[in-house]
């Protein structure tokens, strides 16, 4: 039986307690997060880098006291990192050490818990404290590990040949994030929530700088926040995401800047923009050198 | 009707709107209303977009079926119309009743009334608040969109007859003047006033969506006015704006088809085995070689020349798949394009020297220049100059693409040139941007390009997508 977790009560519950510990919603973030919970469904958010989504299910976590257990995606990874493995080179030891014993008392011996090594998703299976399971930018992996998480995802359960059948005591909630780099494949999608996180409006943009860089005057949180729309409506290889505003804002903290005019644009702009082609764009288009 | 009629109705019609949405996931929708209890609209908006949304480029379409199933307001909304005196008239003649001083907003049209909206709407557009471009939007479709119903007292409404009148591109300037900017003083400021006016445009759709959703019911709305996502939109039937979001979409898909083709690389049966690190890695597990470690394997890359017909209808098609080409570039060994009306022109360097995809794409159009000298498309004669001028850029290494509508002004198709143009290459493919059932109407010649170079349909950006991949 899984034990029945209480995560948020409701949209405006999710709302007050993810900004207690720093994080600003807004009212689709809340009501899908609080979803996530009372549905026990996974949640996949997807959207540009650096606009929260790894942000959240860690914000989820220490809003509802839950513990984060995080798997990383990325090229390659496999079963053996994602679910479990068995410690090969303990096992080889254990062997070459088991003298006379029978064979049939060694192999009971070396597939045990001893041996096994958890790694993320079976980990969190097993859990019996409230988890909020990350799984970071999905969209990194190979389809056949889509296959591996949806196999965990409906079942929350995970067959060891040599052990049996473990069962979650208490559901984790699941949060998957994706960059969209490529579609996930159907399946994953009906399984989940799905949320789509983008670059905010000014407005919490603007919370959020403030929120997060306690020392910045208002009025500049405000031009920072303003730039950096413009700098969005350019067709930017990269656009500047949240994180780079909060690293704009600190470096121009740090620099004692009182007003952001063309010259201390032109001067921290590298903290924002991280190709040439797109520097030079911001510069001609924002005008920040006289002609 | 019941929350759950319209609950069936709503999933009914997005589904009619090209979203593919599974009884499970309706039935998810179901239990996520049910634990909210009656909630917020917005609040139900996002539950909706939970559950039965699942790809961003719906996000469109679901919001405009949305807006029709869950309106925000009924009738006229935030201001009561006496009476309907305007139903039966032309609209020159509710013009005149504006002239007039008559107080009813429905209809009410003048020159005065005309020059008192555009300037709230100047205002709105520089403080960019969306709940007043909402109420403006709303006043405009009452005031301008009118025009005359088929049957006595039904109403109708266009969304063209208030841009027409309201033409809110030409106060973007004006905006800018009241900020004391010239025209070209600042585009990056210009860029985010625009955006306002396409704001205000969409919510001037919108709202006529929902008038015509309580005339003739939102079941016939959502299946005759809701456009399908951007990589659906045919190129040849592309508005501005649609244009502008597709030349947007082809970096994100130049990297996703990118993403796609380096892991299915990856995925390919293993290079040979590679012994000596084979043999390395297995010192960490005492000797015995638990893992084996193989060669990288190496990819043949081939050649690829493009010629593109960029004449007026299917130049944006030709610039697409283009910049599409040149995204995906490390794919190829090398890539070469030409464009042509009646003339051949190479263009790529324009391709190689530049990263800028808007800057391209207005390039490219200033190159149909060269690539005309008569003005009139020509298919046979651009293929005799490319086989005349570039007789070695065809090899057994080179794939050939044309791009084109084959519309060629019922000009000579010169046959036996195209010929021996597939001959000297390796392969050959003729993507057309039109619909395939209006392949050989008219002056197309489809059907003799085709006996010759195989012919794909690519109208949109999806097909697009999928013929490039392959490809590569
Ligand atoms: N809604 C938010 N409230 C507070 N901080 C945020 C919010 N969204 C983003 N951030 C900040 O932006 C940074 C980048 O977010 P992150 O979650 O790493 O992005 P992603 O995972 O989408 O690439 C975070 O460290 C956090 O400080
Ligand atoms: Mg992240």
């Amino acid at each position: 039986m899984t034990q029945k977790s209480s995560w948020f009560e409701s949209p405006a519950d999710a709302d007050k307690r993810l900004a207690e510990v720093g994080y600003l919603s807004d009212t689709a973030t809340s009501t899908t997060s609080y979803l996530a919970g009372a549905l026990e469904k996974p949640l996949l958010v997807e959207g540009p880098a650096g606009v929260g989504k790894t942000e959240l299910a860690k914000a989820i976590a220490r809003a509802t006291g839950a513990d984060l257990v995080r798997l990383q995606c990325y090229e390659g990874l496999d079963e053996a990192r994602a679910l479990y493995e068995w410690n090969y080179k303990k096992q080889l030891l254990r062997i070459q050490a088991a003298g006379d014993q029978s064979w049939d008392e060694t192999h009971d011996d070396i597939f045990t818990d001893e041996f096994l090594l958890t790694r993320p998703l079976l980990t969190a299976i097993r859990r019996e404290e409230p988890t909020v399971l990350l799984i970071d930018e999905v969209d990194k992996t190979d389809v056949e590990v889509e296959g591996l998480l949806l196999e965990v995802l409906s079942d929350f359960q995970v067959t060891i040949p040599e052990m049996g059948t473990i069962v979650a005591v208490r559901r984790p909630l699941v949060v998957l994030t994706s960059n969209a780099t490529r579609e996930l494949s159907e399946a994953i999608k009906r399984r989940c929530l799905f949320l789509h996180i983008d670059y905010p409006d000014s407005e919490r943009e603007r919370e959020i700088v403030v929120s997060q860089v306690p020392e910045v005057e208002e009025e500049l949180a405000g031009q920072i926040v303003e730039v950096v729309a413009k700098l969005r409506g350019m067709e930017l290889r990269k656009a500047p995401s949240i994180a780079e505003t909060i690293d704009w804002a600190r470096t121009l903290v740090a620099l004692g800047t009182g007003t952001l005019d063309a010259a201390a644009i032109d001067q921290t702009l590298g903290v924002i923009l991280k190709h040439a082609s797109d520097h030079d764009r911001a510069v001609r288009e924002l005008r920040l050198r006289a002609r | 009707m019941t929350l759950l009629d319209r609950h069936i109705e709503f999933v009914e019609a997005l589904r009619t709107a090209g979203l593919p949405v599974s009884l499970a996931e309706g039935l998810d929708a179901v239990r996520a209303i049910d634990v909210l209890g009656i909630e917020e609209r917005e609040t139900l908006r996002a539950a909706y977009a939970a559950t039965l949304l699942k790809r961003q480029n719906h996000r469109t379409g679901f919001d405009q079926v949305f807006d029709l199933y869950f309106p925000l307001l009924i009738g006229d909304g935030y201001r009561i119309v006496p009476g309907d005196r305007h139903e039966s008239e032309d609209p020159e003649d509710a013009e005149r009743s504006g002239l007039s001083g008559s107080d009813d907003l429905v209809g009410q049209d003048g020159p005065q009334a005309l020059a008192d909206f555009r300037e709230a709407l100047t205002d709105a557009l520089a403080l960019g608040d969306p709940d007043v471009l909402a109420l403006l939007a709303r006043e405009a479709v009452q005031r301008f969109g009118l025009i005359r119903g088929r049957g006595p007292g039904e109403q109708r409404w266009s969304s063209y007859n208030v841009m027409n009148r309201v033409s809110p591109d030409e106060l973007v300037d004006e905006v800018l003047q009241g900020m004391g900017l010239a025209t070209d003083d600042d585009p990056a400021i210009r860029r985010l006033v625009e955006a306002q006016a396409q704001v205000f445009e969409r919510l001037v759709d919108a709202e006529v969506r929902r008038r015509a959703a309580e005339v003739r019911g939102p079941q016939h709305v959502a299946r005759h006015t809701i456009r399908p996502g951007i990589e659906q939109v045919d190129f040849t039937s592309a508005r501005k704006a649609d244009l502008e979001l597709m030349r947007r979409e082809i970096q994100p898909l130049a990297r996703r088809l990118a993403t796609r083709l380096s892991r299915e690389q990856h995925a390919r049966p293993r290079g040979p085995l590679d012994f000596r690190r084979t043999v390395r890695a297995s010192m960490s597990s005492g000797g015995v070689p638990m893992e084996t470690r193989h060669k990288p394997k190496r990819p043949g890359r081939t050649d690829l020349v493009v010629l593109c017909d960029v004449s007026g209808s299917v130049a944006n098609f030709a610039s697409f798949t283009l910049m599409l080409v040149f995204a995906l570039r490390e794919q190829f060994n090398r890539v070469r394009a030409f464009t042509f009306v009646d003339e051949i022109h190479e263009v790529t360097d324009r391709f190689e020297t530049s990263n800028d995809p808007a800057q391209t794409m207005s390039e490219l159009a200033a190159s149909a220049r060269y690539a005309s000298l008569w003005g009139r498309t020509n298919y046979g004669r651009a293929f005799t100059r490319f086989a005349d001028q570039h007789p070695d850029a065809l090899t057994p290494k080179t794939n050939l693409l044309v791009l084109g509508d084959a519309r060629s002004n019922h000009t000579d198709l010169a046959l036996p040139v195209v010929k021996d143009l597939t001959y000297a290459a390796r392969h050959s493919w003729w993507l057309n941007p039109e619909h395939a059932r209006n392949w050989n109407t008219g002056d197309s010649a489809a059907r003799e390009y085709g006996r010759l170079i195989p012919m794909v349909e690519c109208r949109n950006l999806t097909q697009l997508g999928e013929f490039v991949h392959d490809l590569a």
